[in-house]
């Protein structure tokens, strides 16, 4: 859980010269990379441990990697049984005509070793066509941390080949919802990015809301009802302690972190009339930025933290707009038919994600921060509050069922799409669930 | 604060005239149980006395009370100027055809709406503490018109 120590770097190769393999993720890829993920080899001389078998751990993580790989719909892992040569023989020097005799135009190999209660592993990626080796690399954890080598690796790789920064060593926070559609009991949860790992940071006695992640991942902002006083908290997530954000007469709701972690910003409504505020998490001074008497809500900033995107029915519906960060230069960005909510920047920059809503029809779109581009990525009967993955290439989101007469057939769950607008796909979850949140990477 | 109210104040005009001349001609169809697409029917509500409806009901987006809202809420001022000890918590609540955080901004206008009408009735806003749980808590669950109709209300609740 704590910090994985890379000790050891064999080569890496930074050479692009070479016209080595190459994913393109800037459109719908119709034709997904074969990749072969042979099982990582486990030394034997490997310590023997209790909780996990380590015979099966090189299958396990590699197994993990093809599915994050499957995941992403840029690659296709090919299936095992085809392979013929041994995992510890093609970690050492894969005989790439087998390999491409099964299609397989990338390899990854690996060997795994458990010492001292560390486990160390080893992975190459190997270009078949090319026959050369792309990337190579090592690290040691504790040996509980097998599935975050999975991710590490599987990050490593993908950025090797697209060019993009990966996005699977993250976790995703969102709210668990179990019971009855009118007395629905939400439980804030916490799991990885695959929905693997899941803990309930919250037992139910109270209605909770929205968690965001701070950018380093270690506090959540959320919105409470405890004691029947809907307020912002603030959550650390190792010890578990929380407190009220602030401290003000009435309800304070939709929070989020500034990009460099020292402020929350959120909404606080007073006397029907909904406005703008910041606080500072260390001076704990309070400021307005928006003064209106429309609902000005869904606060979210610019990475670089010197604008804010909101939604606002300043105009009569809710429309998006942009500010400056003290709340100067105010300009509605939303122009389409119909009403847009849930504004979320891009942690690249460039574009602004949004629920909107057309003739009953529930959206999810990202358009430029100037609003121009607008591009609908998924329609659906009930969905919205997309989050961005930290290399700002997917959104996950949730997405509601219409339910009959008594409620019935009522689901929430976790969906996700590249913002290419293909992809989209439910991520798994013991509960329902809603109002993802998704960390920044966990190694950086 | 001024400006607010003086809005509040014409929409709550347009509203009633809207609500009146919408009222003249929904009466041969009460049975739909909702003119426009503000609920008028009686189904899911409470009673705080004999006669004393405990909701209103609000049209999609909007915050404004209708003539039939008004009524209720001068009910329910008569009441609570009769029951002098009494407080009570106006809880705004939204439908679930909007975003969530939009919608707790919504329920607490809504709240809020019926919170300054009750005042103007010469309840002190000691006495009405106000709630708004958004789409948290609909009152019926179907995704039909008709429950969302339901859902979109304001609803005046004893104090504990």
């Amino acid at each position: 859980m704590k910090k994985l120590f890379f000790i050891l770097v064999i080569f890496f190769n930074f050479n692009y010269a070479y016209s080595l393999i190459e994913v393109d993720i800037t459109r719908g890829n119709l034709d997904p990379l074969p990749i072969a993920v042979s099982p990582l080899h486990v030394d034997a001389q490997s310590d023997n441990l209790q909780d996990i078998k380590v015979k099966e751990l090189g299958d396990l993580i590699s197994s993990v990697i093809e599915s994050n790989f499957k995941s992403t719909g840029l690659f296709n892992p090919l299936n095992k049984d085809a392979f013929v040569q041994k995992p510890d023989i093609a970690h050492l020097k894969p005989r790439f005509e087998d390999w491409s005799l099964i299609t397989a135009q990338a390899l990854v190999t690996g060997k795994i070793l458990i010492k001292d209660n560390k486990l160390k592993v080893e992975f190459r990626l190997w270009d078949v066509a090319a026959a050369k080796e792309m990337v190579a690399l090592a690290f040691t954890t504790t040996p509980t941390n097998w599935r975050r080598v999975a991710h590490i690796i599987s990050d490593k790789i993908y950025e090797r080949l697209t060019g993009e920064t990966g996005y699977f060593d993250t976790r995703i926070i969102y709210v668990s919802e179990t019971g009855p559609k009118t007395q629905r009991v939400k439980r804030l949860a916490i799991m990885d990015q695959d929905g693997v790992n899941v803990k309930y940071l919250t037992l139910g006695n109270e209605l909770v809301l929205t968690p965001r992640f701070n950018p380093t991942n270690q506090l959540v902002t959320y919105l409470s009802y405890f004691r029947n006083l809907p307020r912002v908290y603030l959550l650390d997530i190792e010890t578990g302690i929380q407190e009220v954000v602030g401290n003000f007469p009435g309800m304070t709701f939709a929070p989020r972190f500034s990009p460099d972690g020292k402020k929350i910003i959120m909404s606080f409504a007073e006397n029907g009339n909904s406005d703008i505020y910041t606080m500072d998490l260390e001076s704990r001074l309070v400021e307005k930025i928006t003064d209106h008497s429309a609902i000005d809500t869904s606060p979210s900033y610019s990475p670089d933290g010197k604008y804010i995107c909101f939604n606002s029915d300043r105009s009569g519906l809710q429309q998006i707009y942009t500010m400056n960060s003290d709340g100067t230069n105010v300009k509605r960005i939303s122009f389409g038919d119909g009403i847009y909510g849930t504004p979320v920047w891009s942690p690249r920059g460039d574009l602004i994600a949004f629920t909107k809503v057309r003739a009953g029809r529930f959206y999810i779109g990202v358009m430029r921060s100037d609003g121009t581009g607008e591009r609908l990525l998924t329609e659906n009967f009930y969905q919205e509050a997309p989050s961005w993955s930290p290399n700002g290439r997917l959104l996950v989101f949730y997405r509601e069922t219409k339910s009959g007469n008594d409620g019935e057939g009522f689901t929430a769950k976790l969906w996700s799409i590249d913002i290419t607008g293909y992809n989209e796909r439910q991520i798994k979850t013991e509960t329902d669930a809603s109002d993802p949140s998704w960390s920044t990477l966990l190694s950086k | 604060m001024k400006f607010n109210t003086k809005i509040r104040n014409l929409l709550i005009i347009l509203f009633s005239t809207l609500a009146l001349s919408a009222c003249s001609t929904a009466k041969k169809a009460s049975t739909v149980g909702t003119t426009g697409d503000v609920y008028t029917g009686t189904d899911t509500v409470e009673y705080l006395a004999p006669g004393v409806k405990d909701r209103v009901f609000f049209a999609t987006n909007s915050s404004s009370l209708t003539t039939a809202s008004r009524d209720t809420l001068r009910k329910q001022a008569d009441y609570l100027r009769k029951n002098k000890d009494m407080n009570v918590v106006l809880e705004g609540h939204a439908d679930e055809r909007g975003t969530r955080e939009y919608n707790l901004a919504l329920g607490e206008r809504r709240a809020n709406a019926a919170r300054d009408y009750l005042m103007t009735y010469g309840i002190s806003g000691k006495r009405i503490s106000v709630i708004s749980y958004g789409k948290e808590r609909p009152v019926n669950s179907a995704s039909t018109p008709l429950a969302w109709s339901q859902n979109r209300r304001a609803v005046t609740v004893k104090a504990k």
